[in-house]
């Protein structure tokens, strides 16, 4: 299971057109919506967390692209300090997207970024507050 | 009285240890060593064995003497950074604890707290050379007028500062396990409802008191590692239990022993002491600990021997169970299994989740290996047993 944060902006045109319901319906791709201000005559954007397997994920992606939405990760990502970092492994107890895995048999703690929902569980479980949110350049298009 | 056919002494051992010539292999190395030479060739190879263990260990602090001001003060109450220290004791000493929160820290008022900063962060901040804002009251004597100071002061301003755990390097500890239906944020970590993970705590086969079960090389005067310095252990340490049940090969299979420890904070390292903000719960210590064991006899060399698949722990529920004082075991489950990453409790496969720094406590053996080797660490002879 794939799943990330997107954030969508919708040119005032596409914003009348019905087109985050698709994902669902044409993709398999399973959404929850975070935050939104669309209306019709004006220009949109909508916070969505898109969850599906990441072939579905990455049409889904280019199909909401050929409708006219513009899309960019969340704002922000989560980065590891790894002068804070112990390895004590007690962010892999909430981390629900597997981004943060113990190496076996090191015993190390991995971080895999892709992997990441941005759920920001991770920063007050981490005891040493390695984990932290970062801002991140919006413009950055989705592949 | 048991005969060995090999018969060290901690004498010849330090000999040994001066000349350069001590061969010391770490708790995961004499494994092998064992299972291909035998323990009466492995004693009579290996010198010492090496161990390690980094974790949060709550019963952790440092007394503290802040030195004396113009005019005198015998304080009462000392803060550092805003963390308050013990002060019921002689004039400017105190106890500044690593549990002890943040004055203005709002603690669980919004369920599950954030426990930003605590002793445990002072104590690190101490060791890193960082400015500690100091602050102390007084309520004012004859002898000693003044009533208040405040001061910014690094480490290096303090007279003394030492360390001194009353309950560190736990023997064995539980595994918990959630079977509410709510999310549980505990000592042991976030435990999600519906036992949805299990936390564990501890280096195993690489763990200083598993590596020597019944005390018998681990006594008041113990030469250690503690913090990145050498330390000692000066006593048993709180809770500390021998009469417990023991799987045949001696280790216990619940929490056991513990020890008293000190050393001087002012030769330890930022490294080895870090704070830890454990959500919902509070502040703690990170502290690095590590124990040379001396390979006395083949009995000794067995016991350092042990491997994490014959190292067995309890499964207790945190949910319901803990908070009542209710220690019903779930489940007996050996140290492999959990470090495996999952485990089966009543044929569900249940995510474990490790809270001790394997990485940390395999260097903190390797660092206390090379020192040994190169002489600069000599084994103190206990002088007298738990």
């Amino acid at each position: 299971m794939y799943s990330k944060i997107l954030i969508l902006y919708f040119p005032p045109v596409v914003a009348q057109n019905a087109v985050v319901c698709y994902l669902t319906k044409k993709f398999d791709l399973i959404f929850n919506i975070l935050g939104a201000r669309v209306s019709n005559k004006k220009d949109g954007y909508m916070v969505l967390e898109l969850r599906g397997t990441k072939s579905n994920y990455q049409k889904g992606v280019s199909f909401l692209k050929d409708q006219g939405v513009r899309v960019s990760t969340a704002e922000q990502e989560i980065w590891r300090d790894m002068e804070k970092c112990t390895h004590c492994g007690a962010c892999t107890a909430v981390c629900p997207t597997g981004a943060l895995s113990i190496k076996r048999p090191e015993m190390e703690v991995i971080f895999d970024q892709e992997k990441c929902s941005v759920c920001e569980l991770c920063i007050f479980t981490c005891p040493t507050r390695a984990m932290g949110l970062y801002s991140k350049n919006t413009d950055e298009m989705m592949v | 009285m048991t005969s060995y056919k090999i018969n060290k002494t901690y004498g010849e051992i330090n000999d040994k240890i001066k000349k350069g010539d001590a061969v010391v292999v770490t708790a995961e190395e004499i494994i092998d060593i064992v299972k291909e030479q035998g323990p009466v060739t492995a004693a009579e190879n290996v010198d010492v064995v090496t161990t390690g263990t980094f974790a949060p260990m709550c019963s952790s602090g440092v007394f503290i003497n802040i030195g004396q001001f113009k005019p005198v003060i015998r304080t009462t109450k000392t803060w550092f950074n805003n963390v308050p220290a013990y002060s019921g004791v002689a004039a400017v000493d105190c106890f500044l604890g690593a549990t002890a929160t943040s004055e203005d820290d709002p603690l669980n008022k919004l369920h599950p707290g954030e426990f930003n900063y605590g002793g445990g962060h002072v104590i690190h901040d101490l060791v890193a050379g960082k400015k500690i804002n100091l602050r102390a009251e007084s309520y004012g004597t004859d002898c000693y007028p003044n009533r208040r100071i405040e001061k910014t002061i690094t480490i290096n301003d303090l007279p003394q500062a030492v360390m001194c755990n009353p309950r560190n390097g736990y023997q064995n500890y539980n595994c918990a396990i959630n079977r509410s239906d709510k999310i549980k944020y505990t000592y042991m970590g976030t435990l999600k409802p519906g036992i949805g993970n299990a936390n564990y705590s501890t280096s195993g086969q690489l763990s200083p008191l598993l590596n020597d079960p019944f005390f018998k090389t681990i006594g008041i005067g113990t030469r250690i590692f503690l913090g990145g310095a050498q330390g000692y252990v000066t006593w048993s340490g709180t809770q500390c239990k021998k009469d417990v049940q023991r799987s045949l090969n001696g280790v216990p299979l619940t929490p056991a022993g513990t020890i008293f420890v000190m050393g001087n904070l002012k030769e330890m390292s930022p490294e080895w002491l870090v704070g830890q903000s454990i959500r919902g719960y509070g502040v703690s210590l990170s502290v690095g600990l590590g124990i040379p064991i001396p390979i006395l006899n083949e009995e000794m060399v067995k016991y350092t021997a042990i491997s994490d698949d014959e190292i067995f722990t309890q499964i207790i529920d945190y949910g319901y169970d803990y908070q009542q004082g209710i220690s019903k075991s779930y489940g007996q489950v050996s140290y492999a299994e959990l470090k495996s990453g999952f485990i089966t409790i009543k044929g569900e496969k249940i995510q474990t989740v490790p809270l001790s720094s394997m990485i940390k406590a395999r260097k903190i053996a390797d660092l206390l290996k090379s020192s040994i080797k190169r002489g600069k660490f000599l084994l103190g002879e206990p002088q007298q047993m738990f």
